[in-house]
This record gives structure tokens, sequence and C-alpha cells, in this order.
């Protein structure tokens, strides 16, 4: 059958799923007085359209910055401002200053959903598809298979804004691995400017092209190409912040509301090395706040220096897509001041990757989900994350055959077991100790699931099973840590020429 | 490992695209439903809540029971699980009542019982040779597990349909595999759920009686009187009547037989729905309405003779045609018949074993669709899926299929008129039709092409027509003045497309048994 036809079903069934599920509840529905995301999402609109641009990122009787301020970098201000344009020719009461607090409604939780949408369809799915069709050595049922998947994963549906941030990140991503370095550059740059945790992902590109430069040669082509990267960078950051590099303090408070530093090492209940580790002993509590972030830094960098330098000395195109994902899973475990939702800065890399490894990625994404069940619970989304999170399992393993890929060589641990045999020679059964974590792993997570939704923490303990949820699965994403770790380490030339000849 | 993949079905691609569509049908469950679903809850609380003696009589609620009794008793037994659920929902004064646990359990129920018609459809899923995606029986378990028209009919709109059409495609089978009591009884079953499948009723019975009854045919394939055999006929009255008798037996004891009848056959509700299904009525309907407009205009007509309540205003009452004449039952009867006769006579001089049966039950089903009288819109379904097994096998056969499916789901849109649902029943609408047509022509690539130039325009044309009745109709003056004119426009397209479907399909089987004829000599 043509490809493009069942490409476009695939992206149908995608657009179906999302619709469907944007039917449910919305995060903080008839919750006042806070509200949730949503209701942040349409203040934004609200500061954006009624006040000049200088007032966005301040504190006034117009703009109370406690109700949802404004903590994300101009571009998403712009967007906000657009849909605010389309909703006042819709509805004006929808953004009017002051009065519209709260405004809760049928068409208007439509507007909202159709604006994700669109942007989704505009920006996101694109980007997938042609990834997908970029894909090299896989044949083109694999591809439009693997298009389902990712546009199946579950998180990224769930969770109801749009993803416009991933979405030109993938765009980067893209533009790099096709070497178009300058588009995906700047992809990636109008990414970090939508939404600062973009930042995650910041390093691996610098490396990546920074390696590339390098191997280009330093005195010619390389350099050149260094220019070019900075001036690109440079550009569209200053084209995003112009209205606020006028005055120094306009600058000073937009990077003070994007990187709240005062906020601590941690709010609520995340998979996090920090919140795991404050269930034993109450690091927040204990350290002053300096040591917190000194701490949070540099184990941050340390876990994350190995694979950066590996890929600025080896720069390739799965070394990049590997780094992605390590890099950001050392963020989202031992920075400060993470949030739930930032898995899905670490499950975008490991979509890119779901063709070379299924049966991880697939075990990784089903993690990441469950993950965010708490979250899902408060929004009453429990249902759809069911039911989206086994079609996506199913796809998977009706699409790649995860568990039949379960081999040292498909795991690319090939090279890891051929290193370890040297001085353990009875290391023979990774695979199987890997099977059996996964079985372990599911059975966790099912068994919480159940436990979560049926039955009443005690009374002394009332976030006991936020907190075993975090628990666990903070110990499943540090495996993955160092699963992927080994995997950018042992990665040489001569393991893929194996590969290709077998 | 190896007991997770066989239990996951490693390469089970029916099991895939059976959970697949069960999940999605989850996922529909907060969306908008109709006055169906009050419907099945005022027949669960009156199975439930009061005696036999007062099923057909029980009249608090406007909808009233007016399935036959073993859908009465599918009620019941529902209402035993779902007094677990919400025990209010059981009872029968609480009107238009619908908790979350109501919806729920409603919702699920419609999605279980899908699971009959997962089974009923479920034929030897064996391991796969070349390219899957081409197989016949893999485009026909999509077709017909993901059509359109039931999904949105079933599991928003909210109807029983599933189960009923697994039931429906089994007794096919049945007849397929020359099994032909067990075909015989469960479409008696059938007939005592829902007794619009009378309209095939004809079709099943002149081929039993044709096909089985006279056990041999002449070498040239005419009727052998001599083999006529007693027992068989005798076997297959007993069924029917042993059907009928424990349906409607406890009515009968209790004297209430015209009063159930009363109830399955409401003739004072008038020709058209209130959405007029696109069938020939509608082309009349559009017609008399045309001609009395320019007779207004031309001065032909007295303005004072034509009456007030107009068809259009979508109200469910009898009324006249102002210059074509007047339509009544028994008129729409009389049609219905004459359809219907070619393609009995063709099944009964001509018999082509099962697959002429087929054609003939969709021939038959669409006859009524296109004469009956007070149609619904939904009920081209049960033309559409007894077709969706012919559209694997032959190339012409798959062009009418393509050309009747795609305007008989459009004909459904009215039916989801709430703005959340638009983007979903125009992406399913989307996904099935573009699934079906690719794939179709992928099957029958090596013949000619499947449509000609009219009809690609033709079904090119629903787009415009959709943006044109959704998008940009509300927006304009005419909303207030006209309201009908979407719904008029719709049905009147669609009724042309489903007519020259019906024809083209009888042109076909004509054909064909005059070849037959002439093959034989």
């Amino acid at each position: 059958m043509e490809k493009w036809y069942l490409m476009t079903v695939v992206v149908l069934i995608g657009l179906t799923v999302r619709w469907t599920v944007s039917l449910n509840s919305y995060s903080g529905a008839g919750k006042p007085p806070m509200f949730g995301d949503y209701e942040a999402q349409r203040h934004w609109q609200e500061i954006t359209f009624n006040l000049p641009v200088k007032q966005w990122y301040f504190n006034s009787s117009d703009n109370n910055l406690q109700y949802w301020g404004l903590d994300y970098p101009p571009l998403t201000a712009y967007h906000s401002l657009l849909c605010a344009y389309v909703a006042k020719f819709i509805n004006p009461d929808w953004i009017a200053l002051h009065t519209s607090r709260g405004y809760e409604s049928q068409a208007h939780k439509l507007f909202m959903r159709t604006t994700v949408l669109i942007a989704d369809l505009l920006i996101y799915i694109p980007a997938v598809v042609l990834y997908c069709c970029c894909l090299k050595e896989i044949s083109t049922k694999k591809k439009i298979a693997n298009a389902l998947c990712i546009l199946l994963y579950p998180g990224l549906i769930l969770i109801d804004y749009g993803h416009f941030h991933l979405g030109f990140a993938l765009w980067g991503v893209l533009g790099i691995s096709c070497d178009c370095d300058l588009l995906g550059s700047l992809a990636f740059c109008l990414a970090i400017n939508y939404k600062q945790m973009e930042l995650y992902h910041a390093l691996p590109f610098f490396c990546f092209l920074l390696g590339k430069c390098f191997k280009k040669g330093l005195k010619g082509k390389g350099f050149v190409l260094l220019v070019k990267l900075a001036c690109i960078v440079v550009a569209s950051f200053v084209l995003c912040w112009l209205p606020f590099f006028t005055e120094r303090e306009q600058t000073l408070q937009v990077l003070r509301r994007l990187f709240p530093v005062d906020r601590g090492l941690f709010e609520d209940k995340v998979a996090n090395i920090w919140c795991s580790f404050n269930v034993f002993l109450k690091i927040k509590d204990i350290l002053p706040r300096h040591i917190q972030l000194i701490m949070s830094f540099c184990s941050t960098f340390l876990s994350l220096l190995p694979a950066c330098i590996k890929l600025i000395l080896q720069p390739s195109s799965k070394g990049f897509k590997f780094t992605l994902v390590s890099c950001a899973l050392s963020f989202f475990l031992f920075s400060f001041q993470v949030h739930e939702k930032s898995i899905l800065l670490v499950s975008l890399p490991v979509c890119l990757v779901l063709s070379e490894i299924p049966f991880m990625s697939t075990w990784f994404l089903l993690v990441s989900t469950f993950s965010m069940l708490p979250l899902l619970l408060k929004d009453e989304l429990l249902m759809p994350s069911v039911v989206t999170t086994m079609a996506f399992f199913i796809a998977c393993v009706t699409s790649f055959s995860i568990f039949e890929k379960t081999s040292e060589e498909e795991l690319q641990l090939k090279s890891f077991s051929i290193s370890v045999r040297k001085y353990l020679p009875c290391f023979t059964f990774l695979s199987r100790i890997i099977q059996y974590l996964f079985l372990i792993s599911v059975i966790t997570m099912v068994l919480l699931t159940l436990m979560t939704v049926t039955l009443d923490p005690p009374q002394k303990l009332p976030d006991l099973f936020s907190v075993l949820v975090c628990f666990v699965s903070c110990l499943n994403f540090l495996f993955f840590l160092v699963y992927f770790n080994i995997i950018i380490m042992w990665d040489s030339k001569s393991g893929r020429n194996q590969k290709k000849i077998s | 490992m190896a007991a997770l993949t066989i239990a996951t079905g490693t390469g089970n691609w029916f099991s895939a695209l059976a959970l697949g569509v069960t999940l999605l049908k989850c996922l529909l469950i907060p969306t908008y439903h109709s006055t169906d679903f009050e419907v099945h809850r005022n027949w669960l609380a009156i199975t439930h809540s009061l005696p036999i003696s007062q099923w057909y009589y029980e009249a608090t609620s406007e909808w009233t029971l007016d399935y036959p009794p073993f859908f009465a008793w599918f009620e019941y037994i529902l209402s035993h699980v779902a007094k677990y659920f919400d025990q209010e929902m059981l009872n029968v004064h609480n009107l238009n009542y619908s908790s979350s646990r109501t919806l729920l359990f409603q919702r699920f129920s419609v999605i279980f019982m899908d699971v009959l018609f997962v089974c009923c459809k479920c034929i030897d899923g064996k391991k796969v040779g070349k390219e899957l995606t081409e197989k016949p029986k893999f485009i026909l378990s999509v077709l017909l597990l993901w059509n359109f028209g039931l999904l949105i009919v079933d599991h928003i709109h909210f109807q029983y349909n599933g189960f009923l059409f697994g039931l429906m495609l089994l007794s096919i089978a049945r007849l397929f595999q020359k099994r032909h009591m067990e075909g015989a009884f469960l479409f008696a079953v059938l007939l005592h759920f829902k007794h619009i499948y009378l309209y095939v009723a004809p079709a099943y019975g002149v081929y039993l009686l044709r096909s089985y009854c006279f056990t041999a045919n002449k070498p040239d394939g005419s009727i052998r009187w001599k083999s006529f055999s007693f027992v068989r006929v005798i076997s297959l009255g007993l069924v029917v009547f042993l059907v009928s008798a424990l349906s409607l037996g406890p009515f009968l004891a209790l004297n209430q037989l015209p009063q159930v009848f009363s109830r399955l056959f409401p003739f004072k509700r008038g020709l058209c729905h209130a959405y007029w299904a696109p069938n020939f009525w509608a082309l009349y309907n559009a017609l008399d309405k045309v001609l009395s407009v320019i007779g207004l205009k031309l001065k032909f007509l007295d303005p004072n003779n034509i009456p007030k309540a107009s068809m259009t205003s979508g109200l469910v009452q009898q009324f006249q045609h102002t210059v074509l004449p007047s339509v009544t039952p028994l008129a729409t009867l009389i049609c219905t018949l004459i359809a219907i006769l070619p393609s009995i006579f063709c099944l009964w001089f001509k018999p082509q074993g099962p697959r002429g049966f087929l054609r003939c039950l969709t021939l038959c089903a669409l006859s009524s669709f296109m004469f009956g009288w007070h149609v619904h819109e939904k009920a081209i379904l049960l033309a559409i899926l007894p077709m969706s097994l012919l559209s694997v096998g032959k190339a012409g056969d798959a062009s009418i299929f393509l050309i009747l499916t795609t305007t008989g789901h459009y004909s459904l849109f009215p039916l989801l008129f709430t703005a959340p649902e638009l983007p979903i029943k125009i992406l399913l609408m989307l996904l099935f039709t573009i699934y079906s047509i690719s794939s179709l022509k992928t099957l029958f690539r090596k013949e000619k092409p499947l449509f000609n130039w009219m009809e690609t325009f033709y079904l090119l044309g629903l787009g415009p027509l959709e943006v044109c009745c959704e998008f940009v109709f509300p927006f304009t003056s005419w909303k207030v003045k006209y309201p009908f004119i979407p719904l008029l426009l719709t049905s009147v397209y669609c009724a042309v497309g489903i007519t020259y479907a019906w024809f083209k399909l009888y042109v076909s089987v004509l054909i064909d048994s005059a070849i037959g004829k002439t093959k034989k000599q």
C-alpha cells in the first residue's frame, strides 16, 4: 500500500486520540481560587493582550505575579498574544482584564483545545512524520509503525498544553541529523526561547556541533561553520528578546522569573534523586540553600560530562541522540526545581531512538507515563491514561516485536559485555537479568497503580502512594541513566561495522 | 519471555486491530450521547422494576419499549449488572437520569457486547505469508471492525448495533459454510432482537427455500422440483416457530400481541424522519418542495391551499405533499416489494450459491432503505456491512461499496451536531474513507480504475458540502430564516449517491445472472 496513505491514516489516528483525550477534564477544572495550568494559559493571554510589553514580567496592580505570573521566555508570551487576538475575535470576555479570572465554559474549553491541536498539527506532527521518513536502514512499514508509536506516546497526549517547544526541538534534531546544521540550530534556539527547560537539551547540541566543527578542522571549514552557528544563535536570541533588551532591569527581571533559584531543590513530589533522598534524609530542610544549589549543579554536571566529552571527540548522529537522552535524564534526576512534566523532555529523545532499541525505549516510555500518575489522577485522567498506555504498548509490541529483541546484540550491549567478560568470564546472563528486571518493573507499576486508585492511604502518611510512585520511578530512571551511558561510552566504530556485516 | 511473546500474540494483527478499536471506543466514552441513551436507560428501568405484563404498556416516559421481546430480555439481564453500578438509574420515574456511573455502565455495556461482534468476525487469522496489509482478510477486518458508521452510531450516538450485526454476520457465515439450520436459527433470533432485520428477511426466506429445501439442481441450474425435501422445510419452520414462540409466547398468553405489534410498528409516524434519510422519498420530497416553490412563484398554486406544517420544519407527523401525490404506508410497501422482486427472482431462478444470496441480501436491505416508511438514516448500516463482505471479492463490488459507504457515512453526520464532536467525526470519517479507498484500490490495482471521473467528482464534492454546511452556513443570515437547508442539502446529495449505488448494484446482479444463464447454456 502506498506509503503516504498509510502515513496519513497514522496521523489521523494520532489526531483522533489527541482530540478525544482532550474532551476530558483539564487541570484545575472547577477548583478555585487558583485552578490549574489551563487557567495559567488563559491568564497569560489576558496579560499579554491587555498590558504593554514592559509590564509582562513585572509585579504590578494589574499583573499579580503570584497568580500565575509569566515564567517562560518571550516566545511563549508572543504565542499567548497571538491566541489572545483570536480569542478577542470570538469572545472578548475570555481575556478581559481582571474580570476573566477563572473563566470556565464549554466554548472556551473548545477554543483552548483547538489552539493546542492546531499547534500540534502545524509543528509537532510534521516533525515526527519527517523524522520517521528520514530514518535510515529500516523498511517503509517500520518507518510508519515508528511514527504511529511516537504519536501514540501517552505522556504527550495526556499533558494538556501544546508542546511547541518539543516540536521545535524535534525540528532541531531533524535539521542536524540531516546535515542542515544552521536550520537545526535556529529551530533549537526557538525551542529554548519558548521554554527554558529546553536547556536540558542544549549541551548535547552544543557538544555535537562543536565536535563537528573540530572534525572539519578549526582552521578551515570548521571555523566558518562555528562562526555561522554563533551568528544564528545570537541573532535568534536578540530577535526574541528585543523588547526586553532595552533596559538592564527588564532583562534581569525576566531572568529572575525564568530561573527561580530561591524556590528550593524541589517542589511537590517528583521522581528525582533529591525527592527520593528526602524520604530517608530531609536534605531540603537540613542543608542551606546555596549548598543545595552547588550540590545539584555538581552532581548534574558530573553525571553528564563523560557522554558530552565523548560527543565532542566522536560526533555521530547516533551518539547525538543517545547523549540527548542521557543529558536530559541527568538534568531531570539531579537538577533543582524539576517538575514532573519535565520527564517529557527525556521522553522525546527516547522516542527518537525507538527504532534502534525498541525494547528499552518502550520500557522507558511506560515508566515515564507511570511517573506522572499522581498528576494525572489529580486531573481526573485515569481512564484516558490507562487506555492510551495500553494502546501505546500494543502498538509497540505489534510493530517492533519487542519481546524478540532482547539479545545483547539488540540491546546494543554487546561491546560492553565483551569488555566485562574479559574480567568476569561468566558474565553471560545480561539479557536474562534485563528481562527479569522488566517484568519486576511492570508488575510493580501495575500494582502501585491499582493500589493508588483503589485504596486510601493511611492517616499518618497521606502522600504514601505518590512518594512510592516517585521512588519506584526514580529507581527505574537511575537504571536507565546507567544503561544509556554504557551504550554511549561503549559505542565505537568497530561496533557499528559489526552490525553492518551481520 | 517466550510465554509473553505468545501471550501478546506477536504478529497477530487481528487481536491488535480488535484491541485498538476497543481502546478507541473507551476514549469515546465522554462524548455526546443522544436521546437514545435515555431510551435505553428507561428500558433498563422498565424491565427491571416492572412485571412482564407491564413492559409494553408502560408509558411514563415518551421512550416506550419498541423493540421485540428478546431485546427486552437483554435489557433485563443488563439491569441486573446495572444495579451494582447505580441503583438510581433503574427507577422508572428517574427521567433523563445520567450520573457518571450510569454513563460508564451503559457505554461499557456497548463496548462489551461489541466483543461478540469481534468474535463473530474472527474468521481464521492464520499466519501471513506475503505483504500483510494487502490481504483481503486484513482489509475486511479493518472495514468491519473500524467501520465509521458503527463507531459513531454505537459509541457516540448510543445504540447496540454492534452485537446485532455480529449475529447477522455469523448467520451469513454459517450459510456460507452450508450449515443452513444454524444460519436460520441465528437469523430468527436476530429478528426477535430488532425487527428492522425484516428488511432482509425475504432474501433469507427465498434462499433457504431454494437452496436448502430443494436439495439438488438440474444440470442447467434451474429448479428440480422432485428434490423438494419436506423434512428440511418442516425443520426450518420448526426452528422459526420455536424461536418466535419463545419470544412472543408470554405475550400471547397475556393477550398482549396487538399492543406489542402496535409498539413495534408505529405507522402513525410520518413518511420521513425529522431528518430525511437519504432515500428515494427524500428526492421525492425535495422535488415536491421545488415544484411548490416554482408553482407559487408562477402563481399556479393558491398559497392558502398549502398546509402549514412544512415537511422541512422537522416535525414528525403525518402531512400531505403539495404538488406530487401524497404517499401512504401501503404505497411504500408496494414500492419496496416491487423493488425487491427482481433480485428475489434472480435468487430463485438463478441461484449462485451463498455469494448470490449475499448480493440479494444487500439489495433487499438497500431497496427497503430506498422505499421504506419512516426509514432512519442509521438503517444504511444494514446495507453497508454486508456489502463490505462483497467488496473484497470483485472490483465492481468494491467500487459500488465505496460509493455507498462514503455517502452513507456522510449522511450520518447530522446525527452528531455538537461542536466538540465535530473534529472526531471528520477525523474518523477521513480515516475510514482514506483507508478503504486506498486499500481497495491497491487490492484491485491490476484491473481498471475503481471510479470514473463522474464518481470521483461526486465523492470529492462531499468535502465542500461539509465545509458549506458546518462552517460557512452558520455564519450567514440564512441560518435564522431557513435553518433546515444544510440538512436538506446533505440528505438530497447523499440520496443521489445512494440511489446511484443501488442502481449500479442491481444492474450488476442482473447482468451476472444473465451471464450465468448463457454460460450454463
